[in-house]
């Protein structure tokens, strides 16, 4: 089953977890999976119109999606998206 | 002696084995070493990586450090022991006492002054034959590109978003290699932007997040080393780009867990369609990044439109015996350094646990700063609640204004 890596600053919206198991032959498959589980991370994710926002990178293993097949990259058993935001430093804004 | 002598008059005519573009205008061969440095150095020059060639190129090299902070102590104190020639430091901030925890340029003794003058006396106390160049000011759209021309290698260590879009593009455009760290809580990021051929920031990332999206620093916290482990990256990856030795950070993204102790690295492209740095190009000046960054004017604590209270009214009414009902959105580990005896639900937790509220009263909702706690009444007066109010300023304002024992944090 691969598994979903979730960035410290998405983890208050994933009932603190680091990492989550979803069953998905896809990409887009798996976050639909994760977003289902934890609907709080939706809007993190997701803009309005159910784009994956642009400061949010989803990578399996070591690949960004974008130069995969994107949502349609296919998954093998053991694979690891990682999500991985955008993060600028002690600044409040 | 007589072999400091001999390496003294050695001469090279330099080499670089691994050629810039970017870094071209630094002659080594004129940085010359005299005897002080040449001890100073040992460790590096009987090192074939290094060796007087090396020590020459560091000596010639100028970098440009951004910001006086958790990143760049740890890169402005390594960059000058490593003997780089010129460091030029932007910073225009005053130490305080929150600073200490992280900041490890910055002492005790120094709140209260300016960072650049702080750095300064560390830093040419480390290094005597530092030629250090202080920049006090904001670095903005104005005076970046000039700036940058006088330096080589730029090492990024901002700590907000429109600074760190203006120093990628303003990298791109002047032709010098980004330096890149961050970091949040226990995670860090650091790569090597803006090469000749490599990747830069935006396309890794072509835009910021909203404001109030991710939790920054100041609401999510840092853990102090981890600007230690990331700056020293940042240094490290900085001299050998100087030095033209090894693999640099190009092309990866290096991702640093400090509390699982990982250390993964992730392949990064240049995307063809990145509007500063790809083949058609939108992005060909600086632009105003506030405002690409979604930032209206001075950082407002958000939404002056949400019903508020001063710290002063809400005191008023509490010696009054009023109902009031104070909600704290705060997380359970702040409530643990001071509270007003609220309520505690974190602002996450909220839309989960609102039937815990009863709408017929009078609620201020407060948090540390007063952020946190205009989002919570946003969605309570969205969820039906007719009286409830933000604190401004949050716990903050009533521990300078109201309570002086109450500790900050």
């Amino acid at each position: 089953m691969p598994q979903i890596q979730i960035p410290s600053p998405l983890r208050q919206y994933s009932g603190k977890q680091a990492s989550i198991n979803v069953p998905a032959k896809t990409v887009g498959e798996a976050l639909a999976g994760l977003v289902s589980q934890h609907p709080d991370l939706k809007r993190h994710l997701y803009n309005d119109e159910g784009k994956l926002r642009t400061f949010v990178n989803v990578y399996v293993n070591d690949e960004d999606m974008r130069y995969l097949q994107k949502e349609a990259t296919e998954l093998k058993d053991g694979d690891t998206i990682s999500i991985v935001p955008s993060i600028a430093g002690g600044g409040t804004i | 002696m007589l072999l400091c002598l001999s390496f003294r008059c050695y001469v090279l005519p330099v080499v670089n084995k691994n050629p810039m573009a970017t870094i071209s205008d630094v002659k080594p061969a004129e940085a010359l070493l005299s005897n002080d440095e040449i001890l100073r150095y040992s460790r590096h020059l009987i090192m074939p990586e290094v060796g007087m060639e090396g020590q020459q190129k560091l000596k010639a090299a100028k970098v440009l450090c951004i910001g006086a902070g958790g990143l760049g102590s740890p890169l402005a104190l390594y960059l000058t022991a490593a003997g780089v020639g010129t460091l030029g430091i932007v910073d225009f901030d005053v130490v305080d006492y929150t600073n200490l925890q992280r900041q490890i340029i910055h002492t005790t003794a120094d709140v209260g002054r300016k960072k650049l003058d702080s750095a300064a006396d560390k830093l040419t106390a480390i290094n005597p034959y530092l030629n250090l160049r202080t920049f006090d000011t904001k670095l903005t759209s104005a005076n970046a590109l000039e700036l940058f021309r006088e330096f080589d290698i730029v090492a990024d260590g901002t700590d907000n978003f429109p600074t760190r879009y203006l120093v990628n593009d303003a990298c791109v455009l002047t032709g010098k290699p980004n330096v890149y760290g961050s970091i949040f809580r226990f995670e860090g990021q650091a790569s090597v932007f803006a090469t000749e051929d490599g990747p830069c920031y935006r396309c890794l990332y072509p835009e910021p997040p909203p404001p109030g999206l991710v939790p920054s620093c100041a609401e999510g916290g840092v853990l102090g080393i981890l600007p230690g482990l990331v700056g020293v990256i940042q240094a490290t990856e900085t001299i050998k780009l100087i030095l033209g030795q090894g693999d640099p950070l190009v092309g990866r993204l290096l991702l640093v867990d400090a509390l699982g102790m990982k250390f993964r690295e992730l392949k990064l492209r240049k995307n063809p369609d990145c509007p500063v740095c790809g083949t058609h190009r939108t992005i060909t000046e600086l632009i105003d990044y506030d405002q690409f960054c979604g930032i209206r004017g001075q950082e407002e604590p958000a939404g002056n439109d949400i019903p508020s209270i001063s710290v002063e009214d809400l005191k008023k009414k509490l010696d009054a015996k009023a109902d009031v009902f104070i909600l704290d959105v705060r997380e359970p580990h702040e409530y643990q350094i001071c509270h007003l005896n609220g309520y505690l639900i974190p602002v996450g937790d909220l839309p989960k646990r609102v039937s815990e509220l009863d709408s017929s009263r009078e609620i201020v909702a407060h948090c540390k700063m007063g952020g946190r706690s205009a989002k919570a009444v946003n969605f309570l007066r969205r969820a039906g609640f007719t009286k409830v109010y933000n604190l401004t300023g949050g716990i903050t304002a009533w521990a300078e204004r109201i309570d002086p024992k109450m500790p900050k944090y």
